[in-house]
């Protein structure tokens, strides 16, 4: 188990910041420029990033994710690639967490315990599974437990206090709580109605809370870190990439300049918060 | 499969009624993976149509709108002349074509519109690839006054255009959909993050017996009219029961409808039908006799998808068909051998649209017309004095623009 979520969670906490979570997706445009953008992230300021493994029907996806999905698998993108894109980024950073996230079929394709196996090896610390709630996922948790792969899992607004224990069982690393009932790029995050729900996620997890889906600007950002334990960003990253490709400029460069704004709003949103 | 674990939870052999198990399994198929935000909607749905089923008073309800409003019982009829041309032996259509709508869609739309009322929902949405489906959700929303969205692939919208007149002149909302192969599948995708999205007012009526548990039992149950009706029709003309029964299937709907009353009669043959399309070597629709085990939309099954787990498309002539995957009842069905699945290619429906169009007086459903392609092999192995039925599941109608588009190929 390489202890690197546990650790940037103990940091963040005795910074007394929230993290900034980067979601890009494995392979967009294509393996050298995903390799760039991925390598860059972490000088841009993610605490923890998170890999979409692209899948051809992501069905909790906004139009920007699936956009971004599409252009990674025409440029070839598999479990594989992913993989030695994430050889590659451990080559230069040892510390920062990297959780894949995506949806079950191509891990079912590949076979659960040669994908943790993989994975594992590549040095991935999580997994989140979009499509597979806790009542499906003992064959998969078996598979990452053996090899120390946290599986990471997803309340929302529609998990309720019966439900959240069921969600917490199992459940290692961090809990993501999908801040909105919709697809990820879809409705705006209101972060005083999120307050009480990372409260109660926490309370019955036990461990940090992640916000997600509904977060698109720094002043998002900023609102929820200062009720999270992180505040993830995917669908404005991934039209970073598909801006700069239309605009015919780099995508590492967008990608870095977004991430960068957003994460020096999650920085510095508790100081403000205490300052005034 | 051999070992008697794969046969039934109970482990008595031939319990075809014990599935799906309290996960909503068919053996190793269906389930429920969808994302934690549905989660809590599907088991709620789930508790809610345990309740009506048990509910003699839901029961009588749905029976009443199905005798008046949809047409039923659906006459079983004595096909003579493609009896007499296929060499013998007596082939009995199930004329779901004669139903209110013109196919067997709204057996399952008037069960779950009147599930979804009885569960105070306010908002309707469903996906449909031929039309049909979306046609008999449209009707059934106008019936009883509730607001109704189709998603439906933009490709489909195109091939099925009088469908899509009909669902707005019954005051649905026909949305398009463009992404990814712009058909069913992506009408489910978009379906799906409709109702992620509008979890506390909407009901999802999905069309095929496929997606998360319920949905694969709850569509089974509404369609088992199909075969009880055939079943009791086909004892009372001909003092027996048939040699074999035959449905084509893509998710599966109308195949299990019929199928499924007839499971535990094992003297039966049951054969389903699935499109080939250009062939199995070019591009086809056939889950079963061309795809592996995987998960999409909500249930294990087998699927369309290449060597990552991507999902491919499908293709078939008819747009019903036209779908990568297959309700998981099926996919059990096929492993344990109890239903034989066969093909029938694009030209193929084509010839037996024309010669049942000719012989009978009848135009079928392009997704029928694949069913009636396998007949000559059906009908030979029955036997001189055999007797089959076929589930006629669906008008022609719809279809005429892409049979004409076809040109010589169809006539």
């Amino acid at each position: 188990m390489s202890g690197r979520i546990e650790a940037r969670f103990a940091q963040l906490r005795g910074e007394g910041r929230a993290g900034f979570v980067a979601y890009v997706m494995a392979g967009d445009p294509d393996f050298e420029r995903s390799k760039e953008i991925l390598l860059g992230l972490p000088a841009a300021g993610a605490d923890v990033i998170e890999l979409g493994i692209p899948f051809s029907d992501p069905m909790a996806d906004g139009p920007a994710i699936q956009r971004g999905a599409l252009r990674a698998l025409a440029a070839g993108t598999n479990l594989q690639r992913i993989f030695d894109l994430l050889r590659e980024f451990r080559r230069q950073d040892a510390a920062t967490p990297v959780v894949l996230m995506g949806y079950l079929n191509p891990l079912l394709s590949m076979g659960y315990r040669e994908f943790a196996r993989a994975a594992a090896d590549a040095g991935a610390d999580g997994v989140i599974m979009v499509d597979c709630p806790p009542e499906e996922a003992d064959p998969l948790a078996d598979a990452l437990d053996a090899q120390g792969l946290a599986l990471i899992r997803l309340a929302t607004p529609t998990t309720d206090a019966a439900r959240l224990a069921v969600v917490a069982r199992r459940t290692r690393g961090f809990v993501y709580y999908v801040s909105v009932a919709g697809v990820t790029g879809g409705k705006a995050v209101d972060a005083v109605a999120v307050a009480p729900q990372v409260e109660r996620v926490r309370a019955a997890s036990g461990l940090p809370v992640a916000v997600g889906f509904g977060i698109r600007t720094p002043q998002q950002a900023a609102a929820v870190a200062k009720v999270a334990d992180a505040a993830v960003v995917g669908s404005a990253l991934v039209d970073a990439v598909a801006g700069a490709l239309e605009a015919g400029e780099d995508p590492a460069a967008a990608v870095r300049r977004t991430a960068s704004d957003l994460a020096a709003a999650v920085r510095t949103s508790r100081r403000e918060a205490v300052h005034g | 499969m051999t070992s008697a674990v794969s046969l039934g939870p109970d482990t008595r052999a031939n319990d075809y009624h014990a599935w799906p198990d309290a996960r909503g399994r068919f053996g190793e198929y269906g389930g429920r993976y969808v994302p934690e935000t549905l989660m809590p909607l599907v088991l709620e749905l789930g508790e809610a149509y345990a309740a009506a089923k048990a509910d003699p008073v839901f029961q009588a309800e749905v029976a009443e709108c199905l005798r008046t409003y949809v047409g039923r019982p659906s006459p079983l009829h004595l096909a003579t002349r493609l009896s007499e041309h296929l060499g013998g032996g007596r082939v009995y259509f199930k004329r779901e074509d004669l139903n209110h709508t013109g196919a067997h869609k709204i057996n399952n739309c008037v069960g779950q519109i009147l599930l979804a009322r009885r569960m105070g929902k306010t908002r309707i949405i469903a996906e449909t690839g031929a039309g049909q489906h979306g046609v008999a959700t449209a009707t059934v929303c106008a019936l009883f006054g509730l607001p109704c969205v189709v998603y439906m692939g933009a490709v489909d919208v195109e091939r099925q255009a009088p469908n899509v007149l009909r669902m707005e002149l019954l005051g649905a909302e026909v949305r398009p959909v463009t992404s990814g192969s712009a058909t069913l599948k992506d009408a489910m995708n978009e379906a799906l993050r409709d109702w992620v999205a509008n979890v506390e007012d909407t009901y999802y009526l999905i069309g095929s017996a496929a997606g998360p548990h319920p949905y694969p039992a709850m569509v089974r149950d509404f369609q088992t009219v199909i075969g009880t009706e055939a079943r009791a029709q086909v004892l009372e003309a001909e003092g027996r029961l048939p040699n074999a029964i035959v449905a084509c299937v893509g998710g599966g709907s109308n195949a299990i409808g019929l199928f499924h009353p007839f499971l535990d009669d094992e003297a039966v043959k049951i054969y389903g039908v699935e499109a080939s399309g250009e062939g199995m070597q070019g591009r086809h629709a056939a889950a079963l006799n061309g795809g592996r085990p995987g998960v999409l939309h909500g249930n294990r099954t087998y699927l369309l998808q290449d060597k990552d787990g991507q999902i491919t498309e499908a293709h078939s002539i008819s747009a019903g068909l036209d779908y990568p995957g297959i309700g998981p009842e099926h996919a059990w069905l096929h492993d344990v051998g109890r239903v034989s699945y066969l093909t029938a290619t694009d030209a193929e429906a084509l010839t037996a649209f024309r010669l049942c169009s000719r012989l009978e007086g009848i135009i079928p459903a392009l997704e029928s017309a694949h069913a009636l392609a396998r007949l000559p092999e059906i009908v030979q192995a029955a036997g001189p004095s055999g007797v089959v039925v076929l589930n006629m599941s669906g008008r022609g109608d719809k279809d005429l623009a892409a049979v004409a588009a076809m040109g010589d190929q169809a006539r």
